[in-house]
């Protein structure tokens, strides 16, 4: 059996079996620890972009009253916000963090298949965040360019950042690049080689389906992120014309010749939209399990939600440019693309049904990561629906520039995959800490941080079908813009920073459990999954003691007819019935 | 970017449809005893053989899209194409010997052959060596005759494409000199063949990266 050839290698482990504090938690080679470095690195970098999107929306509501906001800085917030959150956040959390948490455990294996490129992998990502951080402290401090970066502005004068702030991003998304191609690698040769006797690829859990999916997009898609980057990195240190045209810059010539600005959408869509499923599809994997689990009830259409996941990642690769309807390109060119848009729509929306039809006459547990998630499902459907309106091409021309975008991209990509990061967290808690959390404590994160992003991003589409303009320091004195547009804008700001400050509920819980929370058993959820069935709580290095499981069934075993326990474990053969098997934790 | 998606599609179609064809005419809610399921065993290869697929999809993703890029460039007004040193033909044979030394060497470690092992890797690392002293001569004949990276697209391009190719290379490189030292230092075979018959599979692809890309380079 190939699929048990690393897997079952217990020699290959013991090479890296910790033996000192520095081999064990700082060059760790365990997976168990690698994704917590991962973790911990990109909520501290999520916390950054936090704040700088709290700096955004003092002035937004409140222009004109504080000092230390300027133009320039407003760029540099708005900028390092988005890189932060999509790429150094939620990318390595759901990859590197989630992805290395879960993927051995899931899989019934040890550790991923090469533990030294994984270490390698986090200390490179950790290289890239502190290269990132570090243009804010340069002079003339940290690019100003947009997330997006676009040429000619990014690098130009006119732009804040364009000496070595610019420099510091374009290669710390290079490093970036490499941390992840490192972490890739392990994680697709691990699904693909690593898992344990028994399990089939149709019998991971979707958790492990949607991180592999997105693994495989990101390899495939980050290299055009990384093209980008070398290219506007000869541009502007070499004077190459890759993007640049010939251009007059203060009254001065700086010596380009004609490049495209277009060139370098092309190239930043073709890995920006795929970048949209790489941190979706983890998200629908461990959304579904979550559901699943705290509902009692086995997942709807399992067969349709993988072929959906691998689909979606197919599509994926063909709907970049509808990020560029209004760069003046070729009607056909945006009939075809407005086309695949609404087609990558049916695979998400079979997946929508599937998650409420998961939940239909289950026995569900409203327990906090079961909260999550059902309120990812609400967010989700929100953001989705808004995106079918900008992927038609009339729709999308008049509403492309104003805060509806902002509200429709925040839905779908910030607040939905955040929700299933707090939801996975919650969930996961009791197993990697061996801690229960704060019920109230987590319950009170939800309700405050679920009420309030809607409080912030359903008067924000509002504010786009007005026709308010995103991107901009001050509105000014705007005669198409009512008075009230201000105030609403002032009223998302008082919600944006409450729901800033509400996540301190979750740093309180977080460390308040890890100090004094219950003893949480090896199984409080009575899930079905190899990581719930690990013999000890925290696992320990190597996972499984001396032997690996064997898997017998799929993950999805919940409140089988004729048997005892509304779970079954994928461990449990099928000729033995769980009779009078009791969960092994607390808060069942 | 036709060329980036022609590649795209059917690197996917191959994954994509494997993992389709993975999953059909499967019963996942069927628990089963473990001596049915292995039936369903997915890969036969082994894991460093994956990582290098793995690999060599990013890497090819990566040309691809440079050449994409090249291809939407080239159609703007200021771009003057290249006449290519002639020397480009010498060192496309360098490489294309290497590749077929390394294979000669990979073949004969693989059927027991072990002599060849010695000279085939020093061989291989030569005219690998030869192929990169060329290209780094090739850059310098350009520069010395005004055509700097910066002068035209056409040139940004050729010194991109090159030099990346080039930085592959010495990658690879850097598991050959490993190999290499091991054999001269008197490992035994066996402790060398897997990183033989990976680095056979690597210079392949890169012998076939460089042909595409000179080709394009030749032809526009």
């Amino acid at each position: 059996m190939a699929y048990v050839s690393i897997a079952d290698r217990d020699h290959e482990i013991e090479h890296h079996d910790p033996q000192t504090f520095i081999t064990k938690y700082v060059w760790s080679q365990d997976h168990k620890v690698i994704a917590v470095q991962y973790s911990i690195t990109a909520i501290f970098v999520g916390v950054v972009a936090l704040i700088l999107s709290a700096m955004m929306r003092l002035q937004l509501g409140f222009p004109d009253t504080f000092s230390f906001i300027n133009p320039e800085n407003y760029y540099q917030f708005v900028t390092m916000h988005g890189m932060i959150m999509v790429i150094y956040l939620l990318t390595a959390l759901f990859l590197g963090g989630f992805g290395n948490y879960l993927i051995p455990l899931m899989c019934g294996s040890r550790d991923m298949v090469f533990p030294y490129l994984n270490m390698l992998s986090y200390w490179v990502y950790l290289l890239s965040v502190i290269i990132l951080l570090a243009s804010f402290f340069v002079p003339g401090g940290s690019t100003g360019a947009g997330w997006t970066l676009y040429p000619p502005q990014a690098i130009m004068p006119g732009t804040p950042g364009i000496d070595m702030g610019i420099l510091l991003m374009l290669a710390s998304l290079a490093v970036f690049i490499v941390a992840f191609t490192m972490g890739g690698l392990n994680y697709v040769t691990t699904v693909l080689q690593a898992r344990c006797e028994g399990m089939t690829l149709m019998r991971m859990p979707l958790s492990v389906w949607g991180i592999f999916m997105a693994t495989v997009l990101g390899l495939l898609a980050f290299p055009a992120l990384l093209v980008s980057a070398i290219m506007m990195l000869l541009d502007k240190t070499i004077m190459t014309s890759f993007f640049i045209p010939a251009i007059s810059s203060m009254g001065a010539d700086p010596g380009h010749t004609g490049g495209s600005p277009i060139l370098f959408q092309h190239l930043f869509w073709f890995f920006g939209h795929p970048e949209v499923y790489i941190v979706a599809l983890p998200a629908f994997g461990i959304v579904s399990d979550l559901l699943s689990t705290h509902a009692r009830k086995n997942i709807f259409g399992y067969r349709m939600m993988v072929w959906a996941i691998i689909i979606i990642g197919g599509l994926s690769f063909i709907v970049w440019a509808h990020h560029m309807y209004v760069s003046g390109m070729n009607p056909y060119f945006g009939f075809f693309f407005a086309t695949t848009t609404l087609i990558i729509a049916v695979p998400t929306a079979l997946k929508v049904y599937n998650w409420v039809l998961t939940l239909w006459q289950g026995n569900i547990h409203l327990r906090v990561p079961m909260l999550f998630a059902i309120g990812f499902i609400f967010t989700f459907i929100h953001g989705g629906l808004t995106g079918l309106f900008l992927g038609n091409v009339t729709i999308d021309l008049p509403l492309s520039d104003t805060y509806f975008v902002v509200a429709h991209f925040h839905m779908v990509m910030g607040v939905s995959p955040v929700l299933v990061v707090f939801g996975a967290i919650y969930h996961w808690f009791p197993k990697i800490t061996g801690k229960m959390y704060n019920e109230t404590l987590g319950k009170w994160h939800f309700w405050m941080t679920f009420l309030g992003t809607y409080s912030i991003y359903l008067p924000m589409h509002y504010l786009g079908f007005l026709g308010v303009p995103r991107r901009y320091f001050a509105m000014g004195n705007t005669e198409f813009m009512p008075e009230s547009a201000q105030t609403l804008n002032s009223s998302i700001t008082l919600s944006a920073l409450f729901v800033a400050a509400t996540q301190i509920l979750f740093f309180v819980n977080v460390i308040w459990s890890l100090k004094s929370g219950k003893k949480a058993g090896p199984n409080p959820w009575g899930a079905t999954t190899l990581e719930w069935q690990t013999p000890d709580t925290p696992p320990k290095h190597g996972n499984w003691g001396h032997d690996l499981p064997v898997v017998y069934r799929w993950a999805y075993d919940y409140s089988v007819p004729g048997y005892a326990d509304d779970f079954i474990p994928q461990t449990v053969p099928p000729d033995k019935a769980p009779a009078g098997r009791e969960h092994g934790g607390e808060s069942h | 970017m036709e060329f980036i998606l022609i590649i795209l599609a059917v690197m996917l179609a191959v994954f994509l449809g494997w993992l389709l064809k993975s999953s059909f005419n499967v019963q996942p809610w069927v628990a089963e005893p473990v001596d049915e399921t292995a039936n369903q065993a997915p890969m036969n290869a082994n894991a460093k053989v994956v990582a290098l697929a793995t690999l060599l999809a990013v890497v090819t993703s990566f040309f691809a899209l440079i050449m994409s890029a090249y291809g939407l460039r080239m159609d703007y007004g200021d771009w003057v194409p290249l006449n290519e040193p002639q020397l480009l033909w010498l060192n496309t044979g360098m490489l294309f010997l290497a590749s077929l030394v390394l294979q000669w060497t990979r073949n004969g470690t693989v059927s027991g052959q072990v002599s060849r092992l010695k000279p085939g890797l020093i061989v291989t690392g030569l005219l690998t060596f030869a192929f990169l002293a060329g290209q780094f001569a090739a850059w310098r004949m350009l520069s010395a005759s005004g055509q700097y990276v910066w002068s035209n697209p056409a040139n940004a391009f050729f010194y991109l494409l090159t030099v990346a190719h080039a930085l592959h290379i010495l990658g690879g490189m850097y598991v050959w000199a490993r190999a290499t030292l091991r054999v001269v230092n008197g490992a035994h075979p066996d402790s060398v063949r897997e990183s033989v018959v990976l680095c056979t599979v690597y210079w392949h692809f890169l012998l076939i990266v460089w042909l595409v890309m000179f080709g394009l380079l030749l032809s526009t």
